[in-house]
């Protein structure tokens, strides 16, 4: 289904850090296995990678609209001698932090935030960073009330016109909407552990095996996992977790992230910006499999 | 997402006799009536479930109608199974239910004679969830839209992402919203009819995105479901929560019409599109 072009032979030839690996490497976990080890409390979240993989991290705050959702964080930093714009759904690893931080559940102010500064990267003609790690957009009564779905839907569609590169990394878990909410860009990757899908799987047992028990039968059905995506043209690569997973050895992990991203971060900054926002509607055209009927 | 689909889809196959019971209500309407005021309850105004086709015929003007992209039909591609069956069987069941190949129409025509593409949705059809097939259609209207410099207007009903898609369905969401992204760098108009039900990842992407978003009497529009807030907040929510009126009242939508203006409404708008 992807479209052949130019760009891609050359990001191919050019790019010694493309650290993907194709399909036919799967993981010897079951997908429920994976599900769990990217939840897993010790995961390293966005906090630990701003701390790993950048150097002077200069938070900015606020929607400008309600308040500082601090499900969703970001500002300027650099990335291997890279000036860019890091964003990242703000997971904790206990319960005081992820009270704060609401699990990494974003609220509206959440997605008009990272909006925010995503117009600020243009205006500074800065590439932007995503890190995606939430279970969703927050369902919760005032979220509805202030337009979760339009936030959303907001980032979504003027992502997809944002006039610099964009590279999304999924570190954990890509819960839905919410992770689409700060998703769409020309470069999609997911760590070798890390799960994207349009429910999560208890929520999706629930309603077609209608009992959320039959969570890992659902996890299964989904094809949730890194190496499922890559198969179907979903993302562009993966990013191998070092042992057991991402946990057992944050250096070697953080080391792999900027890696990918620095080397992607050279290749998409030599495309002239007509060019790229054309690749980008190229790519999400190309999204999905139907057929044509004669 | 899809939580919506079931009780509506079924009850209406059940519909099929003499007296309708609205569910406003709970009157029953002669089917003739019910069926002459559009689907639309004469005694309380529930505006009713509507085929795609019904709502094509009621929007353009007579003969203007032709339909775009209608060999577009989804497919299994990751053989998803679940308690009830396969993916594949319930495309095959929804299609021989509907005689429609996904749960979008998608075409041209004229409404008081002023030219404009649409896309309108058929609840009928998998609770009109967002698959492959249906983002594809829905952006190659937009294309159309785009190309031809013709206002766009997409009538949704839906219960979300299809989940029997998996995270392709996810990523109609950003599709669909890359064709409106396109239109709105064009200054093209694009106007989203939010009809009962419109949730999940649907109301999240482009049915949120009109220019002028506009929506019937009563009509459930959201992003989680119901049931997920009660949880995550242990209490009831207002009755109309997530309703039209709600969303009215809140600023997201820009007028509420009844389904028998609809079309006079649109026309209207159109009339000032001064391009
Ligand atoms: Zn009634």
């Amino acid at each position: 289904m992807a479209i052949t072009t130019g760009l891609k032979v050359l990001e191919k030839e050019q790019s010694p850090s493309k650290t993907a690996k194709r399909p036919g490497q799967p993981s010897k976990l079951s997908p429920w296995d994976i599900v769990k080890v990217s939840r897993h409390s010790e995961r390293p979240v966005f906090e630990d990678y701003i701390e790993l993989i950048s150097t002077g991290f200069m938070e900015l705050h606020g929607d400008r609209y309600y308040a500082d959702d601090r499900a969703i964080r970001g500002g300027f930093a650099h990335i291997d001698g890279h000036k860019v714009m890091l964003i990242g759904h703000n997971k904790g690893k206990n319960t005081n932090q992820n009270v704060e931080r609401n699990f990494g559940m974003a609220k509206p102010e959440g997605y008009r935030k990272a909006l925010r500064l995503m117009k600020l990267a243009q205006r500074f003609n800065l590439p932007v960073v995503t890190m995606i790690d939430t279970p969703g957009a927050f369902p919760g009564m005032e979220a509805e009330e202030r337009g979760q779905a339009e936030s959303i839907a907001k980032n979504i569609t003027e992502m997809a016109g944002i006039e610099v590169p964009i590279i999304s990394v999924v570190i954990g878990e890509g819960g839905s909407g919410g992770a689409l909410g700060i998703g769409v860009g020309d470069r999609i990757v997911m760590l070798s552990n890390a799960i994207y899908s349009v429910i999560s799987p208890e929520g999706c047992a629930s309603i077609l095996w209608r009992d959320a028990k039959y969570a890992p039968d659902a996890a299964r059905a989904l094809n949730l996992t890194a190496h499922a995506l890559l198969k179907h043209d979903v993302i562009d690569a993966i990013i191998d977790e070092p042992g057991e997973g991402a946990h057992t050895n944050y250096k070697v992990i953080a080391e792999k992230v900027k890696k990918y991203i620095s080397g992607q971060l050279k290749v998409l900054s030599n495309i002239p910006v007509e060019i790229l926002l054309q690749e980008r509607f190229e790519k999400y055209s190309a999204m999905g499999k139907f057929e044509r009927l004669v | 997402m899809g939580w919506y689909s079931k009780e509506i889809g079924e009850k209406k196959q059940q519909k099929a006799t003499l007296w309708i019971q609205c569910k406003g209500c709970k009157s029953h309407i002669w089917e003739q009536e019910w069926v002459k005021n559009l689907n639309v309850c004469p005694n309380c105004n529930y505006h009713g479930g509507i085929t795609a086709t019904h709502r094509a015929n009621l929007l353009f003007d007579k003969n203007s109608f032709y339909e775009l992209f209608a060999d577009v039909s989804p497919v299994d591609s990751l053989g998803f199974k679940d308690l009830k069956g396969s993916y594949e069987d319930k495309i095959t069941a929804n299609k021989n239910k509907t005689g429609i190949n996904e749960a979008v129409i998608t075409g041209k025509g004229q409404i008081e004679g002023i030219p404009a593409v649409a896309a309108i949705m058929d609840f009928r059809f998998l609770g009109g969830s967002l698959g492959s097939g249906t983002g594809e259609k829905i952006l190659q209207a937009a294309n159309f839209a785009y190309d031809h410099n013709l206002p766009y207007i997409v009538f949704s009903a839906s219960g979300g992402a299809r989940m029997q898609e998996g995270v392709l369905s996810l990523m109609q969401m950003a599709k669909t919203c890359a064709g409106v992204a396109r239109l709105n760098k064009k200054n093209i108009p694009f106007i989203s009819v939010l009809t009962n039900p419109t949730t999940g990842g649907v109301t999240a992407s482009y049915a949120m995105m009109g220019d002028l978003n506009i929506s019937e009497p009563g009509a459930v529009i959201g992003f989680a479901g119901r049931r997920v807030i009660e949880q995550t907040i242990g209490e009831k929510l207002p009755d109309d929560f997530q309703t039209a009126e709600y969303l009215l009242e809140h600023g997201f939508i820009d007028a509420i019409v009844n389904r028998k203006d609809i079309k006079s409404y649109l026309g209207n708008v159109l009339s000032y599109y001064n391009r």
